[in-house]
């Protein structure tokens, strides 16, 4: 039996992975479509005019198909080789881009080719930080955990563009590189620094957003935050002792605090509860340290040492809060609920709600949506697209949306663990993460739940930039699939 | 390079943390866009102006068909708060003919809600009511100026001859509790106030239409939403045709210049108003348009009380125009007979009292007696009914008996007219008399005076022309109403039934024999039309007040009459100086279209004539 070729494009195209494809399919022709019904306007234009956005965007899709198959008939082991260069050059042109870019909104991230295209080397250094993230932890005896210079290169690489493209002026992009952390938790990082992440929003958002009342002398959320930090406590202290008994005194402790002052503000006798719950937080942490020395048990000091440093972190909220840029403040505050402003900061998001509240179960129909059409709705075919499909397909078509999402990050987290090469598993999970991440922003957005970052929704928001970029993102992801049972 | 497994597991956690945000995030969707019907509200109102169509108001004729009342067009200048844009104020002001100050003032009146409860940034809201007509124009040209501004059609009335406004009615924008009680209605709507326009107000308004436009985000008008599809036309108003003959009720009104009071004519057969004056009259016109709240007020400061409907809603004291019903009460209780006489000495003699009478031949059967208005005949028909204890028990049993009687004719209540506001009248019970005399310590003499129509009888006009229309019709009477016919629908069939008073037929044939005997020879003798075969009855009424009101109580012809009519001129003297008069000269108008040559001195004479009230005294 004669050996394969190694780029054989029958062999590629024979172990493509191609549910990934169709779901790819699906949502950047949905993606058409709304952009069609976001933008159309009454006079019934084609939806395949050029001078439409629905036309443009089939332009960006031709485009984008015709450079999906140039990169699977690439041989798949060129992207492992040349992932640094790739890298490093797309760092250069970050770097160059807002001495190339015009003012577009406050950000200097579109570098214009001739008079009506335009590109952001933000949405391809996705690709291109993904692929050396994969090189540098698939690199031979590499192991993440050997040494804290490891880390610092991983998180180099990661931070490097998000330090570039800040200074664009784009947040939003900026932050999506974060989301590799997701990457680093896969390949061997500790969940505590996941955890530490989450919890230190958890922090964020309940110490911000309950100021108002009071509990026992000190703001309610304040208050919820060391409750929080009371369980977190001793829910580690069992991890980590192995022993219930230790974690039972420390809750019968905190309980027993808690229900004295309960009793006592039953009474109408005004306690210190601020003091009161520091002192049980430090009790319980000596206790934890005494049986951390008599268990020997080291790792139970990362549970003392947890507490003490949400507490520092709670405490210092605050001044970090207000050292934020006004407009920053007040759309953490309204996405928060704390400040209910549908003029300016909330206008947005709940403009946005009421158009896929409208929606209704079915929706309006096809071109029947009136918040979206009617330009409520900012962004409408680019950041918010979400909010057509919700007025117009209603809650089977935003189901749909979301189930298309969900199933291809769990393909390519699927496509990740099938792979035998650290290279490829890396490259998916990078891919993985920032689906996740754009999923959960921006449709997390449209809905109210989180903040507004603008990012768009992959494959649906109109745009070549962000089409082109996830395209290369997935089909690279596709090749090296395809090819793993060759190499 | 070995797989590490324990690492492997974490593809679980990763999994499962997007699985967990895709049912958070569809959790969300199902509460925003199935729970949550907020947000579709919203959607409507965000996007949608509903603009309100006016449907055109029901046209009134009057029984002939003619045309009485119209539609005329108004321009009432709106705004939308939330879509104006700095403009030209002074511009704006010059085109509307307004000063800054009326203009600053409007702006805040308009914005106070308490003034203007239905105030919202987003709504549209009344700037300046009915623009006249060359500032409309100039203003439809400016328009683009002013963005936010439009100017929204409405209609008001107008009217053919300024006659019969009590009747007809007017009409009035809408106040808060209207907007409660209805909500048909919205702030600067206009409903009807008195007369028809009020008890018709369902069937005259129609139904208003909506025009669906859209509206982008600042405020621009799209297009209408699915062409049209949705919007919904206005239907028209109903028309009215009136049982009034506009003609007849001029005619009416003209001969009542210079004096108070009222002229209810009735078509007996039917109980179809005919014409229905309250004098001193206004010019319905006057409550039309800008100038209607500052008439209004005029109008209600009148000392003479010209919104006040004589006709329907002034009680009067019948005086001996109420003698026919006593004659059928008394026959029908058999206390006489059409042969009974009763004496009469110059008036009613009996334990002490005496009811004054004018000189007449004596002893007078019923028809006489009629005929001549004799008070002691009526008072002594009434003694022996209220004291024949043998027959009744005690004089109170007997009272409630002939009360009866009375309210089966009609007195006492309202008698179901299709106008608002109309008077109850007044007829005592037994109760009233016991409360004010003590149980048992009274009896027909101490009552006497109500037995001629005097005392505590009370009568609105219309009450004394349906007793005329129920003589006429030898018994019965159909609920008096004035609108004869609705466009599209019919009218309410209470108001064509026949209601049978509880007297037995035979015994209107004496009275109505008695009444054409008053105008053959007897105090009635002015009624008499040549060639028309009139029954009539005077009164003269006791009036506390001033001279006694002139009252007359007729119907013609004698056999199959055509119409019923009841007169009242207050403080006009003697029945025969003013009510016959005018009460004939309206029937004969009626029967025959003119007025006989031999007439037409008295017809002369009453449009003249002008009777003189004292300035009411300061209290």
């Amino acid at each position: 039996m004669p050996l394969p070729r190694r780029n054989d494009p029958s062999l590629t195209f024979r172990h493509l992975d191609w549910p990934t494809i169709i779901i790819y399919l699906i949502m950047v022709f949905a993606g058409m479509v709304s952009i069609y019904a976001a933008c159309y306007n009454f006079d019934n234009a084609s939806m395949f005019a050029i001078s439409e956005f629905s036309g443009k965007q089939l332009r960006w899709i031709g485009l984008s198909l015709i450079l999906g198959l140039i990169i699977l008939l690439i041989d798949a082991r060129m992207y492992e080789t040349y992932a640094f260069p790739v890298y490093i050059g797309l760092m250069i042109l970050l770097a160059i881009t807002p001495f190339l870019a015009e003012d577009t909104k406050g950000s200097y991230s579109w570098i214009k080719f001739g008079s009506s295209m335009s590109l952001q080397p933000a949405e391809f250094a996705k690709f291109a930080t993904a692929l050396a993230l994969a090189k540098l932890l698939s690199g031979y005896h590499f192991n993440l955990n050997a040494s804290y210079v490891n880390y610092l290169k991983a998180i180099t690489l990661i931070l490097v563009p998000v330090v570039l493209i800040l200074l664009q002026n784009e947040t939003g992009s900026a932050l999506t590189f974060l989301a590799l952390f997701f990457v680093l938790y896969r390949e061997g990082m500790s969940g505590l620094v996941l955890f530490a992440a989450f919890f230190a929003v958890v922090i964020f958002v309940v110490g911000i957003k309950f100021t108002e009342t009071m509990i026992l002398g000190m703001p309610s959320g304040e208050f919820y935050v060391m409750l929080m930090i009371m369980v977190v406590m001793t829910g580690m202290t069992v991890v980590y002792s192995r022993r219930l008994e230790v974690g039972r005194n420390l809750l019968l402790w905190f309980l027993g605090v808690g229900l004295v002052e309960y009793i006592l503000s039953l009474c109408g006798i005004e306690i210190p509860g601020l003091a009161v719950n520091l002192g049980a937080i430090a009790i319980a942490c000596v206790y934890i340290v005494f049986e951390a020395i008599t268990l020997r048990r080291p790792k139970l000091y990362v549970s003392a040492l947890t507490a003490v440093l949400s507490l520092v972190f709670m405490f210092s909220i605050g001044a970090a809060f207000n050292h934020l840029q006004p407009h920053q403040k007040l759309r953490i505050e309204v996405a928060l609920g704390i400040v209910e402003d549908l003029r300016d900061a909330g206008y947005n998001v709940n403009q946005s709600k009421i158009a896929i509240g409208s929606g209704g179960f079915f929706g309006k129909g096809f071109l029947n949506g009136t918040q979206t059409k009617l330009k409520y709705v900012p962004e409408q075919h680019t950041d918010f697209i979400f909010c057509t499909i919700g007025e117009e397909e209603g809650f089977v078509g935003a189901m749909i949306v979301t189930l298309l999402f969900l199933g291809l990050i769990l393909r390519v987290i699927k496509i990740g663990e099938r792979q035998p090469s650290t290279f490829g598993r890396v490259y998916a999970y990078c891919v993985a993460s920032y689906f996740i991440f754009h999923f959960c922003i921006n449709i997390g957005m449209v809905i109210g739940l989180c903040p507004v970052i603008g990012i768009p929704l992959p494959f649906f928001s109109y745009g070549g930039s962000s089409l082109w970029g996830f395209t290369i993102l997935l089909f690279i992801l596709l090749k090296i699939d395809a090819s793993r049972k060759t190499s | 390079m070995r797989k590490n497994y324990n690492l492997e597991k974490r593809k679980y956690i990763i999994g499962g943390f997007i699985i967990l945000i895709g049912l958070i995030y569809l959790v969300r969707l199902f509460d925003l866009q199935i729970n949550d019907e907020q947000y579709k509200q919203s959607a409507d109102s965000n996007a949608f102006l509903k603009k309100t169509i006016y449907p055109s108001r029901g046209l009134i004729y009057d029984r002939n068909g003619e045309l009485v009342v119209f539609n005329q067009p108004a321009y009432d200048v709106m705004l939308i708060p939330r879509d104006v844009h700095p403009f030209d104020t002074l511009d704006f002001c010059q085109t509307i003919n307004i000063s800054r100050e009326q203009f600053d003032k409007r702006m805040a009146d308009m914005k106070d809600r308490r003034l203007n409860p239905g105030y919202s940034s987003y709504t549209p809201q009344r700037f300046i009511a009915q623009l006249s007509v060359e500032d409309y124009g100039r203003l439809q040209e400016k328009l683009y100026r002013f963005p936010g501004f439009f100017i929204q059609k409405r209609i008001l009335r107008q009217y053919k001859t300024p006659t019969a406004a009590n009747v007809l009615g007017n009409i009035r924008e809408v106040n808060k509790k209207d907007i409660e009680r209805d909500n048909y209605y919205a702030a600067g709507d206009y409903t009807g106030d008195l007369g028809v326009e009020k008890s018709y107000e369902e069937h005259l308004r129609g139904v208003k239409g909506v025009e669906i436009l859209m509206r982008d985000a600042r405020g621009r008008i799209q297009g209408r939403y699915e062409d049209g599809a949705q919007d919904v036309e206005p239907i028209s108003g109903r028309d009215l045709r009136l049982s009034l003959d506009i003609k007849l009720q001029q005619y009416a009104e003209s001969l009542m210049v210079g004096k108070r009071g009222a002229v209810v004519a009735i078509e007996p057969s039917t109980g179809e108003v005919l014409c229905m004056v309250s004098m001193p009259n206004y010019d319905p016109t006057l409550l039309v348009g800008r100038q209607r709240g500052e008439n209004y007020r005029k109008l209600v400061n009148d000392q003479s009380w010209p919104l006040y409907d004589r006709s329907i809603q002034a009680s009067y004291p019948p005086g001996s125009t109420f003698k026919p019903s006593q004659g059928l009460i008394f026959l029908e209780e058999g206390i006489i007979d059409t042969k009974t006489t009763f004496p009469c000495t110059g008036g009613y003699v009996s334990g002490g009292l005496r009811v004054g009478c004018h000189p007449h031949g004596s002893p007078l059967p019923l028809i006489p007696a009629l005929a001549t208005s004799c008070n002691a005949y009526f008072c002594w028909g009434f003694k022996s009914m209220v004291d024949r204890r043998s027959k009744y028990g005690t004089s109170a049993k007997a009272f409630e008996v002939w009360k009866n009687h009375l309210v089966s004719m009609g007195y006492g209540y309202k008698t179901g007219i299709d106008l608002p506001g109309e008077s109850r009248g007044f007829i005592p019970n037994a109760k009233y008399y016991d409360k004010f005399y003590k149980e048992g310590r009274w009896s027909a003499n101490t009552i006497i005076s109500v037995a001629i129509g005097q005392g505590e009888i009370l009568a609105t006009p219309l009450q004394i022309a349906n007793l005329g229309a129920t003589i006429a019709n030898r018994g019965f009477f159909v609920t008096p109403h004035v609108v004869k016919e609705i466009q599209d629908t019919v009218i309410d069939s209470k108001l064509l039934e026949r209601r049978y008073p509880s007297i037995e037929a035979k015994y209107y044939t004496p009275i109505a024999e008695g009444m054409r005997a008053a105008v053959t020879g007897g105090t009635c003798r002015g009624a008499a039309i040549p060639g028309i075969e009139v029954c009539g009855k005077t009164g003269t009424a006791q009036n506390p007040h001033g001279n006694h009101h002139a009252v007359f109580m007729g119907f013609a012809p004698y056999d199959n009459p055509k119409i019923a009519i009841a007169v009242f001129v207050e403080c006009g003297g003697y029945g025969a100086t003013y009510g016959v008069p005018i009460g004939s000269l309206v029937m004969e108008k009626y029967l025959t279209g003119t007025i006989s040559p031999g007439r037409k001195a008295t017809e002369e004479l009453m449009l003249n004539s002008k009777v003189y009230y004292a300035p009411p005294k300061k209290k």
